[in-house]
């Protein structure tokens, strides 16, 4: 590196002749590459007894801010001692950088913050928690007031971006997600081939595989998708505009952020995640369908015919029926972390896991207090 | 004034010779050549769209140029790569217009990063020499932890200012110094920029549409127009100009507002 083959500043003790005072002499670069070694040897010096001391830097090649602050300290805490330190033969334009120097000199030391003690940072957590429910819940009445007036008055519904939402939500998480639930398909078919052939009864892999996907697995798996691409895409997006101040801009000019920006989103969502659904339904009975076939000898007519005895009307309704909420919760959530960005990058990026992470639990909170309330309904 | 006697000698710190620079069929310049010579405030003026911003950019390597040679401190930038460049980036330092600092750190943060990077000094020497970096541009000392977002524009430039200046930089590049600044902090910028180079021996080069700021502060005006440069000299000089870029330039109404002004400000020192 450049900083170890540069010359080094340096400090010398020295007598000087005619006085027999005792002369420190400075000498090299005294600059902010300069300085990294002197610092350290200023530390261990052992400054010669005596009470006046001399600090000579007419050998000094460079001075900057860095050195001149270095300078300026190492001077300081020798007075501090009670030494008397006198400069000389500093050139003029050092001197009165030293001079700017000390007279700019401040409290270097930010205020000392002490540790919050471990009670008061369970308290402050529990209370963001709170804060954080009790936001997300007026953030969620806030939208739906907003819905509210805009289905009074329909006019005022954007399909515009609705149906543009619609198109980068939908249309374009098609490949990701039929591949997924593909995959899982094949996978639980996989998992149940052997215990099946175990007791013959190859033919209920159907069984195994719709329900699984239809009525869990298919909603789980697009709202989750959706939650960790649209979901993402909503809070980085809000939260830019917030950093930017295009949100106050927005209020500004009297359009209702939630308008333009909540509604479009959660509307395309509730569309299009049901649809979705049902496409990962398809998707996901296939693979479960290749796999009986290459596993069981399960042929796709057998599988099809058992199916369709297997799979009640309800299942499939109860399935597609969470995939509305499941949205709802997905847009809602990566909207609110959104509007809660303050300030910095940074912030943008912790709101995002925070959206994401959060979407991805409370749907799958939903997705069970859904399987207890179709219990006691008898689906 | 003791700006506009200062004068120009000593070996080039900035040599722009024939730049020419082409946004796909849009060309921008047509064989620029500038001189910055040691301790100047050399400014480089001109309408919206003459490529000031951009040839401060190139000069800096953060933009490529089409033809023509940029030197800074003898070497040529145009074509070096990034490794070559790193010890010439030690030696300058950059304000950008809309301050650019690290949202996610405090200013003392924005500076300490800094010196972190490209020094060995201990972290209680750091945050020192950060915080007189920060007294120097005029910030209060309480700024220090504070994040950029709690911070006004004027305090963001000169935060901004303190981590140009973190590696006690010899050339410093400002884009748009004073812009967005109401007129008070505009003026303590002037001021800022000037007391700088005369206490710390500092080249800079600035980009600017602040008339008030070249006539305060300015040593040397280059003025952009059509792709080349159409005059250059103190504003003085300038104003008598008789380009008709130059004379639209300096003699629209704001311009004689100002270089009333700044005549006034001599007549009284």
């Amino acid at each position: 590196m450049t900083a170890d083959t540069m010359a080094q500043a340096t400090i010398e003790a020295g007598r000087a002749p005619a006085t027999g005072v005792v002369e420190m002499r400075c000498a090299g670069p005294w600059t902010v590459r300069g300085i990294a070694q002197l610092e350290q040897r200023l530390e261990g010096l052992s400054w010669p007894p005596g009470r006046e001391l001399v600090i000579d830097g007419s050998a000094m090649s460079a001075l900057d801010t860095s050195g001149a602050w270095l300078l300026h300290r190492t001077v300081r805490s020798l007075e501090k001692q009670g030494r008397s330190v006198r400069m000389q033969g500093l050139r003029p334009e050092f001197a009165s950088l030293l001079q700017l120097i000390t007279s700019r000199e401040v409290a270097a030391q930010g205020p000392v913050v002490a540790a919050p003690s471990m009670l008061a940072k369970v308290g402050e957590e529990a209370w963001s928690i709170v804060l954080g429910t009790m936001g997300y819940l007026s953030f969620v009445g806030e939208t739906f007031t907003v819905l509210f007036h805009s289905l009074l008055q329909p006019s005022r519904i954007r399909w515009r971006p609705i149906l543009h939402n619609m198109q980068i939500a939908g249309v374009e998480a098609l490949p990701i997600t039929g591949l997924l639930s593909f995959l899982m398909g094949i996978v639980i078919a996989y998992q149940g081939a052997d215990q099946l052939q175990r007791f013959g009864a190859n033919v209920f892999i159907a069984d195994l595989v719709g329900l699984a996907m239809l009525r869990e697995l298919s909603p789980l798996l697009t709202a989750i998708i959706i939650a960790g691409r649209s979901g993402s895409a909503y809070t980085a997006q809000i939260g830019t505009m917030k950093v930017t101040e295009e949100i106050d801009a927005l209020r500004t000019i009297g359009v209702v952020p939630q308008e333009l920006l909540v509604l479009p989103k959660m509307l395309a969502l509730i569309i299009v995640m049901p649809l979705l659904t049902v496409y990962t339904d398809v998707t996901g009975v296939l693979g479960g369908m290749i796999m009986a076939q290459s596993k069981l000898d399960v042929s796709f007519k057998v599988f099809l015919d058992r199916l369709d005895e297997a799979i009640s009307l309800s299942s499939y309704v109860t399935g597609v029926s969470k995939a509305p909420v499941f949205a709802m919760i997905v847009a809602l959530v990566g909207c609110y972390r959104g509007f809660q960005v303050t300030g910095s990058a940074e912030s943008v990026g912790q709101q995002t896991t925070l959206s994401v992470v959060q979407s991805i639990f409370l749907v799958i909170v939903t997705d069970a207090m859904f399987s207890v309330v179709f219990n006691i309904l008898d689906l | 004034m003791r700006t506009s006697e200062r004068p120009a000698s000593g070996e080039p710190v900035i040599e722009v010779r024939g730049v020419h620079t082409r946004f796909g069929s849009a060309v921008v310049h047509e064989g620029v050549d500038i001189t910055v010579y040691p301790q100047e405030i050399f400014a480089l003026v001109g309408g919206s769209g003459t490529g000031k911003s951009t040839l401060l950019r190139e000069a800096i390597l953060l933009q490529p140029v089409a033809s023509g040679s940029i030197r800074v401190f003898g070497e040529e930038v145009v074509g070096m790569g990034d490794e070559e460049a790193l010890p010439l980036r030690r030696r300058w330092g950059v304000m950008f217009e809309r301050g650019a600092l690290f949202s996610a750190l405090t200013v003392t943060g924005n500076v300490t990063m800094v010196l972190q990077e490209h020094t060995e000094l201990s972290e209680k020497l750091i945050d020192e020499i950060a915080a007189v970096k920060i007294a120097l541009t005029g910030l209060p000392a309480d700024a220090g932890p504070k994040y950029p977002s709690e911070l006004s524009g004027g305090m963001r430039k000169r935060a901004s200012l303190a981590r140009a200046l973190a590696l006690d930089p010899e050339l410093l590049f400002l884009d748009e110094p004073t812009a967005g600044l109401d007129p008070l902090s505009a003026t303590g910028i002037d001021e800022l920029i000037r007391s700088l180079r005369d206490s710390l021996g500092l080249t800079i080069m600035m980009v600017t549409h602040d008339l008030d700021l070249l006539w305060r502060a300015a040593d040397r005006v280059a003025v952009l127009g059509n792709g080349r440069i159409v005059g250059v000299g103190t504003m003085t000089e300038l104003s008598r100009s008789d380009d008709p870029l130059v004379r639209q330039y300096f003699y629209g109404p704001r311009g004689r507002a100002a270089s009333e002004q700044a005549w006034k400000q001599k007549s009284i020192s």
